[in-house]
């Protein structure tokens, strides 16, 4: 038996979150440094597993398997393909970054990071790295339902203790009670498909490699393809769902913005691909036009409604819901090319949303605001962030050289392969997102800044400084050298089109 | 006649009854306040008691013993276990429950009533079935009065008085129409009779409804509902807790023996009336149960309202009529023991230290002890439904069992109610994990919990942990007790 790296990456939070538990409440460094080794440790074996993926042999690699309750067909059955791979490295990059941005600085006028009981903190930030691991990396149905309830009711705790005053018991409740909604609606749907498939092959299993051979019939497929699909996608932030994932994202502390829309947001779009899409190929292919509708409709959509916020946390809320609806619109092509854009920029989008609410969490804690206008001038005092803000800005605008004209290239292909029109209509995003961009970056970190922040701002600490170069690394490997990503993810797609093709 | 198998099929009841009578030579020559030392010698006991019947008590093939009056099944056996373990439990909570835990009787009412409920699990006959359910609820009746100095106490447990001698009598009408009828009033024998054809259905239609009502009062299930959420908040504490886990198992114990002897073929016409029945009374359970308990401001009476809703979910398997069906029903009860003893004993060693039950009483309970904190997010989040804890698995395989036998409505209206219920545990959490109380430095007012509720509370929070992640030996037990049925 090889070494289980991949329950290895899933447990290590689960395991250090216990640890942080038991250390006394007045030892905060001691629990901010188990953390930090813990996440550092997860990441360098997802690291380790991304580069010793063979993309030559493809299909499910590291898998490991063990029966649970061999009586109802449910395994642990653990396992990394194309598209699961660079989601799992994707998390590990988020949750280091994460606790580096959250070890803060006690310094009285600044009060970064978290300085509350950070034991609980860390404690359930991990529990809730430990679902999105395991719903990457589950091959088994039951289990990916399991991570990924124990990804969903952390969220509730870490917005409503630590999240921003003023909204976060609304958007907490609003944000909890959306994501369990669709999860019951698919978990329905996930019940039906198990005993249907048991009947059909005589086989009652939750293993989702068996049940890609169920052969559902197609007015099957047809009817619980819509409560699977939206039911996970709900949590990917798809319009007309969308409505829980700008509040959650600007009630949230920073770290925990960063895990929501850098990785949970991966999480619906994932399962929704892997369940739904997977699963049922011809229902997806029944439906793509109603994906492909409510997808440009978000892309277009978010990105009008992100130009108008003078909140800055809003606004990149409300490019998340667009660039969200992107990976929807790779998905409803059903093509190689824009499922392949699709892959790349659930990690893309990941790697740059993380940054965002990172640097905009460290201008918060220092001038206590996050209105566009009562900002300027930020570069004098921090010009880090401000170089990282714009690298993020030029991915968001999908600029040639940064990972977000990789991604996002092949999905317009895509979409323009299937309808021309709706590749036109949801290529104004651009425009608009490019406007938007530009202008709050002048108005931030140039021009003047305003009296009243005078004296108050200081630079970033260098741990920022760690999690702010790591970040902006990625987009700009991915950017310069497609190959870092690309192939491995159409290992993935090309198991998606035979499914599809073989339907 | 007495042979090795009917020593084992009453072993559980013997050593219950043995901890009784040691208790009652020991505790006169006990100084009074060396009296709660009775509280160890209960949780121990029984601790004991199924080791040895898990030892020597294990049953094989169903057999009947004591003259057709006792089932020795894996079904029975199973429950006999749960019981005597919520019976351990509960004694070790009430050992520091100053006004009833010093008192050598109420140990010993609480294992009279556990030999009730033991033999509830496993009874064949209808006199037996009588007997085992008046013996369970004859102690707890005086148990829920126990502080009579107390107003809200001698409310409780005249309240349940009434409404258990009103529904028993209504049940015991049932019994004997049901012996009138047939001439016979072992429930196996009755069982061939219905399929037969021997009893018309009219008759029998109207026989299980009264029956039912006996039953329903037991499990609290709607409209026989109404005496919970009063006695939960009057009884003593760790008597509420009792009630609402162990007593209602036992209801449904019964509830799920009778209905799957009856109905052995889910494909009968009666059988599809009585399970469309169960299904409406499940879904009403279920409804009525939720929407009570949002607006609770009084944490007893919300743990009353949510145990009724949960009466309700557990229906579901019973509804379905399979195999599954019944082992998911085992199973959910199994992980609600475990997850409401929790709650209760949280709340017990709550309010013995502060005297206050009311939820907003809990603000800043995670700063002032993180650990019963944590324990109390364990408990609700099992209650919602929330993996990695009990609750959440057991939902699962009930609504599995809801949905193969064709029942997509009622899991759907389960699904419903179980967002309602996402909603209020997460605001009783709210004040657990968010709000202030009125001292700003919680972190110097702890809430100490003595030996006893330390032990309780961990051993029941580490269960409710195992049986939501590692549930393949729980499930296996449950299945093998469900087999039984067949």
């Amino acid at each position: 038996m090889n070494f289980p790296v991949l329950s290895v990456i899933t447990f290590t939070p689960m395991v250090a979150a216990v640890l942080i538990l038991l250390l006394p409440a007045q030892r905060k460094n001691e629990a901010r440094g188990v953390a930090l080794a813990a996440a550092t440790f997860a990441l360098i074996l997802s690291f380790w597993t991304y580069f010793n993926y063979d993309q030559a042999a493809a299909g499910y690699q590291f898998v490991e398997k063990y029966n649970w309750l061999p009586a109802l067909g449910i395994s642990l059955h653990f396992g990394v393909d194309g598209i699961s791979a660079p989601l799992v490295l994707l998390t590990g990059v988020v949750m280091f970054t994460g606790v580096l941005i959250s070890w803060g600085d006690d310094h009285p006028h600044i009060m970064a990071g978290i300085q509350d009981r950070p034991r609980e903190f860390f404690a359930f930030l991990f529990i809730l790295a430990s679902g999105v691991f395991g719903v990457f990396v589950s091959l088994d149905l039951f289990m990916l339902f399991f991570f990924y309830e124990i990804a969903v009711f952390p969220m509730y705790l870490l917005i409503v203790i630590w999240g921003w005053i003023v909204t976060r018991e609304y958007a907490a409740m609003k944000l909890t009670l959306y994501l369990f909604i669709g999860s019951v609606v698919s978990l329905v749907g996930v019940l039906v498909m198990y005993w249907v498939a048991g009947q059909n092959t005589g086989v009652y299993t939750f293993d989702m490699l068996q049940m890609e051979q169920a052969g559902f019939s197609q007015t099957f497929q047809n009817i619980w393809f819509l409560p699977v699909f939206f039911g996970f996608a709900v949590l990917g932030g798809i319009w007309p769902f969308h409505n829980w994932s700008p509040d959650g994202h600007v009630a949230a502390p920073t770290a925990v913005s960063m895990f929501h829309a850098g990785v949970l947001m991966k999480l619906g779009a994932f399962a929704a691909l892997r369940v739904g899409i997977m699963l049922l190929p011809q229902g997806a292919q029944t439906w793509s036009w109603l994906i492909m509708l409510f997808a440009a409709i978000a892309v277009v959509y978010g990105a009008y409604i992100a130009f108008v916020q003078a909140d800055l946390k809003y606004m990149i809320g409300f490019s998340s819901v667009s660039h969200m609806g992107l990976v929807m619109l790779g998905f409803s092509t059903l093509n190689r090319a824009g499922l392949t854009g699709a892959g790349v920029q659930m990690f893309s989008h990941g790697v740059m949303t993380a940054l965002f609410f990172a640097i905009t969490g460290m201008i918060y804690d220092r001038s206590h605001t996050r209105q566009i206008p009562e900002l300027g001038g930020m570069s004098k005092i921090m010009p880090f962030a401000t170089v990282g803000f714009i690298i993020g800005g030029l991915v968001s605008m999908g600029m040639p050289g940064f990972s977000g004209f990789v991604a996002e290239f092949p999905i317009f292909m895509g979409v323009w392969g299937v309808q021309w029109l709706v590749a036109v209509i949801a290529s104004i995003s651009i425009v608009i997102t490019a406007a938007y961009i530009m202008r709050n970056i002048r108005q931030v970190f140039f021009g003047d800044m305003p009296e009243k922040l005078e004296g108050h701002m200081t630079d970033v600490t260098v741990l920022d400084k760690v999690a702010i170069t790591t970040l902006c690394l990625f987009m700009i490997i991915i950017g310069l050298f497609p190959s870092f990503m690309v192939p491995m993810v159409q290992t993935g797609v090309e198991n998606i089109l035979r499914l599809l093709g073989g339907a | 006649m007495f042979t090795s198998t009917l020593f084992a099929s009453i072993l559980p009841e013997i050593l219950v009854l043995i901890i009784g009578l040691l208790i009652l030579i020991v505790e006169p020559f006990w100084k009074e306040d060396q009296r709660r030392n009775v509280g160890w010698l209960t949780a121990g006991g029984l601790f004991i008691a199924m080791i040895i019947s898990l030892l020597f008590g294990q049953p094989g093939e169903p057999v009947t013993t004591l003259g057709g009056m006792v089932r020795f099944d894996w079904l029975g056996f199973f429950f006999k276990q749960l019981f005597m373990f919520a019976g351990a439990a509960t004694a070790l909570l009430l050992m520091d429950n100053e006004k009833v835990g010093q008192r050598g009787e109420a140990y010993l009412l609480l294992l009279a009533s556990l030999i009730g409920m033991n033999l509830m699990a496993s009874s064949a006959d209808l006199i037996m079935l009588y007997l085992a359910i008046e013996t369970t609820s004859i102690p707890l009746y005086v148990l829920s009065g126990f502080m009579l100095a107390d107003e809200k106490s001698t409310e409780a447990g005249f309240k349940y008085l009434l409404f258990g001698a009103l529904t028993s009598s209504v049940m015991l009408y049932g019994f004997s129409l049901l012996f009138g009828f047939t001439g016979t009033t072992n429930i196996y024998q009755l069982a061939d009779m219905l399929q037969t054809g021997n009893l018309t259905l009219v008759a029998a239609f109207g026989v299980l409804a009264l029956i039912l009502v006996g039953i329903g009062f037991k499990a609290s299930i709607v409209p026989f509902h109404f005496w919970a959420p009063d006695v939960y908040e009057g009884a003593p504490t760790p008597v509420a807790g009792f009630l609402s886990t162990a007593s209602k198992a036992a209801g449904f114990a019964v509830l799920v023996r009778l209905f799957f002897a009856v109905f052995p073929d889910p494909n009968l016409d009666i059988a599809r009336g009585w399970a469309i029945t169960i299904a409406i009374l499940s879904a009403v359970t279920m409804t009525v149960g939720n929407l009570l308990a949002l607006p609770q401001t009084n944490i007893k009476r919300l743990l009353a309202f949510s145990s009724i809703s949960h009466a309700g979910y557990a229906m579901i398997g019973v509804v379905a009529l399979s195999q599954l069906g019944a082992a998911s029903v085992v199973f959910y009860l199994a992980a609600y023991i475990l997850t409401n003893l929790l709650a209760f004993g949280i709340v017990m060693a709550f309010s013995r230290v502060t005297g206050l039950e009311d939820l907003k009483d809990y603000a800043g309970l995670s700063r002032r002890s993180p650990w019963l904190g944590l324990m109390m997010l364990a408990a609700f989040l099992s209650l919602a439904g929330m993996p990695p804890f009990g609750g959440f698995v057991a939902k699962v395989f009930v609504f599995a069992a809801g949905i193969q036998a064709g029942y997509v409505w009622l899991v759907v209206v389960g699904i419903l109610n179980s967002i309602i219920g996402v909603y209020y545990y997460l605001n009783a959490l709210k004040y657990v994990y968010l709000y202030r109380s009125s001292e700003q430095d919680e972190e110097n007012h702890p809430v100490p919990l003595t030996r006893p509720y330390m032990i309780a509370l961990a051993v029941l929070a580490i269960g409710v942990i195992l049986i939501g992640t590692i549930f393949a030996p729980w499930f296996s037990w449950s299945d093998a007790a469900a087999l039984n049925l067949f």
